[in-house]
């Protein structure tokens, strides 16, 4: 058969190339501050074997060409390792020996292909229709290649791996504290809102008035709804001295967590009535026939059957939460927010880069992970 | 009038004369504060914000749609359709992008100020509208565009006369999504020195005064509960068959 | 006149539709018969070309469809596909509507059209030309399709399966509509369908089909009487063709003179139906009634038998 042409992987190929040759590769800035200079892919790679360019030629064109998506994923991947390794072999050619105020940014051409490319990748993860395990595998090993590249100090001179260096102490801080307020977040909106979404079912009068408040809470503006609950926590944290004493207080940490709690009941609960509801009544009917009890019904029938829905709420919550931990920052609240709030301040890109790239990292993490949890919990659940 | 009727009038006067006559909430606000600050925001004209928030918002949103609906579109036919799976995966990946993060990175490309804020708003907003156009269109019975090549419409008519008017049910959907997420998403502006709402939220952050906070939280809230209804209500109208 | 000549259809190795030629007289029924799958659809659609061909040419009354713009063709062809395709969103007026409005007619003719069309099919303006598609009966909703494709007076209309999702019922009455409308236009009707029932009821020609490859082009008697591939035969039934023959054919073909005792038969029914009348009443002749109601003769049973056996 004639191989069709591929158009997406010749759009995003060409758009790959064009940006890697045609835009900055990194930008060479005097410190941290300051705009930079910008410093194409030929000249930041410095002389050298012509090999990079033939390894770099032959996966670009098996990527674009290949007819196998394994084999255009696998390429995809090694596309993006290469920009990388070449991203760290120019920081550590253009930084002068010693000097630690240089900073060796990323360009727009480094950033424009990575992105082509990890489509192309993605797209090609997508049509493989890989099972949730090997998912859950393919996340675990880019993080493993990640975090191996970055403990490898072959990075080290690269401008956000700098700024890192130089907050390593507050990073470990901040980013336990985001996971926290996230995951903290929403498994206390999973504890009330189950129980809700229960009481909710069969009562669609409870049902109207539970969700159309939830949905108001939902129209408050994230930044809004953290200081809205300042002074009633304050208020509560002067009354009761006791919840003082355990951190909870007008600012800071408790919230934070509490606004967060809040938009996160709406789809929790929204998804556990929708999934207890469209249970078909047919088996609830014959369960029932068979002489279960309302109870029984409820753990062995109805609540299995509802739960992928249930999962599909959270996986929405916990998205959108690991992105939403980011403003707490704004009430003193931490987490990774932090460094992109001062970074804005300070105009240092760097720093809001350390603090903008783990949140989009947690937020898709999250995605993958809950995604191949529902897709599990689907399979088991009879057709 | 019916009740609702009723409702959203009241709703609707009761924000402008708070833009109008701030000063005569003063009452209800006081309480909220300390050490005597000021219960109501006055370091700017709140109508003035307001109208500058709403402004950016309709105009990121406009964007947004023309957008969105343009690559649904595209996407949906001919040699578009091969992006078909592409755009799929692009709209999960965007839909876990958080908006804060999308304004960070935005800043660093075009410096402070609206522009920031109007591209994370048109890039955020975009993927609702794109979502629901694109379910819209691809909904759109092959009975039904069989039949309206089969009459000989051409690939415009056929866009125009029947695919978009049956898609467009779903599409209004995405933009009152849109337009809540937007109006919310505008305050986080204010962090990057765009004007709107937000800097009444965040003048009681650094002053710590709640009532400032809860001004800009009712009024941004009652604002996207209001573009919500409004559009709702527009698109009923509108869908309404001639009699 | 619809003319033919080697149409093919492949995609990549597989071949579709396989040099298919057929002459479509004008003023006829024709009905193209086959398996599921066996390049129907791809046939009649490469006539308005919704399909365009591999290979080979279609002429509609002497003209090369190729000779003009493919949505221009297709608003001179009437389109009925099953599940009737209306659009959801226009009133039945406006669906009916929709191919004067491509052409360009005035309001006032359209309207008029419109009205002519609604009562021609038994439906009132007055009540029906404002609702929607979803407010009416799939009967109803079936003869709203078949009239917006004969709005702007096509000479030839495409029906694919067009009754498939009626209820028996509706169908036969639908069927009957179709044949007296057909008859009063004039038009040249092309019908695709996979139910033998039908086309032997509407169909003046059948076309066979079997995997692209046209078998049998005739006048239904001879598909039963003299098929030309064991596949026809499989498609026309072996069991009941006997019944098959007997109800192409009506009394009038076999009366003959005199009265006798038995059941009124009216000269219009078919034999088929008369054997069955003939058995219910017991008896072994009936006379024939002509169109005014007098006894014009009469037809024994053994005379619907004997025909009956033209099949062996
Ligand atoms: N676009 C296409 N690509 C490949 N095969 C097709 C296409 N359209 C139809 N076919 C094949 O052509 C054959 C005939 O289809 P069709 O004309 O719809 O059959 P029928 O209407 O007789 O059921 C079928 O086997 C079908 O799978
Ligand atoms: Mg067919």
């Amino acid at each position: 058969m004639r191989p069709r042409l591929d158009l997406p992987a010749w759009l995003f190929g060409s758009i790959a190339v064009g940006a890697l040759f045609g835009l900055p590769f990194v930008i060479s800035k005097a410190n941290r501050i300051v705009p930079g200079v910008p410093v194409g892919l030929v000249d930041a790679l410095g002389p050298g074997s012509v090999l990079r360019w033939w390894v770099l030629a032959v996966i670009g064109v098996t990527a674009v060409l290949t007819q196998r998506r394994w084999l255009r994923l696998v390429a995809t991947g090694l596309l993006c390792v290469w920009f990388a390794l070449a991203l760290g072999h120019a920081a550590q050619l253009l930084t002068p020996p010693g000097n630690a105020v240089v900073r060796i940014a990323p360009g727009a051409g480094f950033w424009c292909a990575m992105a082509s490319v990890a489509l192309l990748g993605v797209d090609a993860a997508a049509r493989l229709q890989l099972r949730a395990l090997a998912r859950l595998a393919l996340l675990g090993l880019v993080m493993l290649v990640l975090w191996a590249a970055l403990a490898s100090g072959y990075f080290d001179h690269v401008s956000v791996v700098r700024e890192y260096a130089v907050n390593a102490d507050r990073f470990a801080h901040e980013f336990s504290r985001h996971l926290s307020l996230a995951l903290g977040s929403v498994l206390a909106a999973v504890a009330v809102g189950l129980p809700m979404g229960l009481a909710c079912q069969g009562r669609p009068w409870l049902r109207q008035a539970v969700l159309s408040t939830l949905s108001l809470v939902q129209t408050i503006p994230s930044i809004a709804l953290y200081g809205m609950l300042m002074a009633p926590l304050a208020a509560l944290a002067v009354t009761v001295p006791t919840l003082a004493q355990w951190g909870i207080g007008g600012i800071g940490y408790a919230p934070a967590v509490v606004a967060l709690f809040l938009y996160a009941l709406l789809p929790v609960v929204a998804n556990t009535v929708l999934g207890l509801a469209s249970v078909d009544p047919a088996v609830v009917d014959a369960a029932r026939g068979m002489g279960l009890t309302d109870g029984k019904i409820l753990t062995r029938i109805r609540w299995p059957l509802a739960l992928p829905t249930i999962v599909t709420g959270v996986r929405v919550v916990l998205v959108q939460n690991m992105g939403l931990a980011a403003i707490a920052a704004l009430i003193g609240g931490g987490g990774l927010g932090t460094f992109i709030f001062q970074g804005i301040g300070q105009t240092a890109i760097d720093l809001v880069l350390l603090g903008a790239l783990p949140t989009v990292a947690l937020a898709l993490a999250a995605g993958v992970v809950l995604d191949a949890l529902v897709e599990w919990l689907d399979r088991r659940r009879p057709a | 009038m019916k009740a609702s009727g009723v409702i959203r009038v009241g709703v609707w006067g009761l924000l402008i004369a708070f833009l109008l006559k701030p000063q005569v909430f003063a009452p209800a606000f006081a309480p909220l504060t300390q050490h005597d600050a000021p219960a109501i925001y006055d370091q700017g004209d709140l109508a003035t914000l307001a109208w500058a928030h709403l402004g950016l918002v309709l105009t990121a949103t406009s964007l947004s749609a023309l957008l969105a609906i343009g690559l649904a579109i595209l996407v949906s036919r001919g040699p578009g359709r091969a992006f078909l799976p592409m755009s799929r995966s692009l709209v999960g990946i965007g839909q876990t992008f958080p908006p804060v993060a999308v304004l960070a990175i935005a800043v660093p490309l075009v410096g402070f100020g609206i522009k920031p804020t109007l591209i994370a708003l048109v890039a955020y907003g975009l993927l609702p509208i794109f979502e629901n156009s694109l379910t819209g269109l691809s909904q759109v019975p092959a009975s039904v565009l069989e039949a309206a090549d089969g009459a000989g419409m051409s690939p415009i008519q056929r866009l125009w006369s029947v695919e978009l008017p049956l898609a467009r049910p779903l599409m209004i959907e995405g933009l009152r999504q849109t337009l809540v997420i937007s109006v919310g998403t505008a305050t986080l502006g204010s962090t990057v020195a765009s004007q709107g709402l937000g800097e009444v939220i965040i003048a009681g952050l650094l002053s710590d005064n709640s009532a400032f906070v809860l001004q800009g939280g009712l009024i941004t809230g009652l604002m996207a509960i209001l573009l919500h209804d409004a559009v709702g209500l527009i698109a009923q109208r509108w869908q309404r068959p001639v009699q | 006149m619809i003319e033919i000549e080697s149409l093919s259809k492949r995609y990549g190795e597989l071949t579709v539709v396989d040099a298919v030629d057929l002459i479509i007289p004008k003023g006829s029924i024709t009905a193209i018969v086959g398996t599921s799958g066996s390049g129907k659809s791809t046939l009649l659609r490469m006539i308005n070309r919704l399909i365009e061909p591999s290979s080979g040419q279609v002429r509609i009354d002497g003209r090369l469809t190729t000779s003009e713009p493919a949505p221009a063709l297709r608003r001179r062809i009437g389109y009925v596909i099953q599940g009737n395709g209306l659009f959801p969103h226009r009133t039945v007026a406006e669906n009916i509507a929709t191919v004067p409005q491509l052409l360009g007619w005035e309001p006032a003719r359209i309207a008029a059209r419109t009205e002519q069309l609604l009562t021609l099919f038994g439906l009132d303006p007055a009540i029906h030309a404002r609702r929607l598609p979803a407010e009416l009966s799939g009967g109803q909703q079936q003869r709203v399709g078949v009239a917006r494709a004969l709005a702007a007076g096509p000479s030839v209309l495409l029906m694919d399966e067009p009754f498939g999702a009626l209820d028996p019922i509706i169908r036969a009455k639908a069927q009957e509509d179709l044949r007296t409308i057909q008859r009063q236009l004039g038009t040249t009707v092309v019908i695709v369908t996979h139910d033998m029932e039908e086309a032997f009821l509407l169909a003046d020609r059948i076309a066979v089909l079997d995997n692209g490859k046209l078998l049998q082009h005739d006048v239904p008697a001879r598909l039963l009487t003299h098929p030309a591939h064991p596949q026809v035969m499989a498609l026309t039934g072996t069991t009941d063709r006997a019944l098959r023959l007997l109800s192409l054919e009506s009394t009038a073909a076999i009366v003959t003179a005199g009265e006798v005792s038995g059941p009124d038969l009216p000269a219009s029914m078919s034999l088929r139906e008369a054997l069955s009348a003939l058995i219910w009443a017991g008896a072994t002749a009936g006379n024939v009634l002509d169109a005014h109601g007098q006894r014009s003769g009469h037809v024994t049973m053994q005379a619907i038998l004997t025909r009956g056996s033209a099949a062996r």
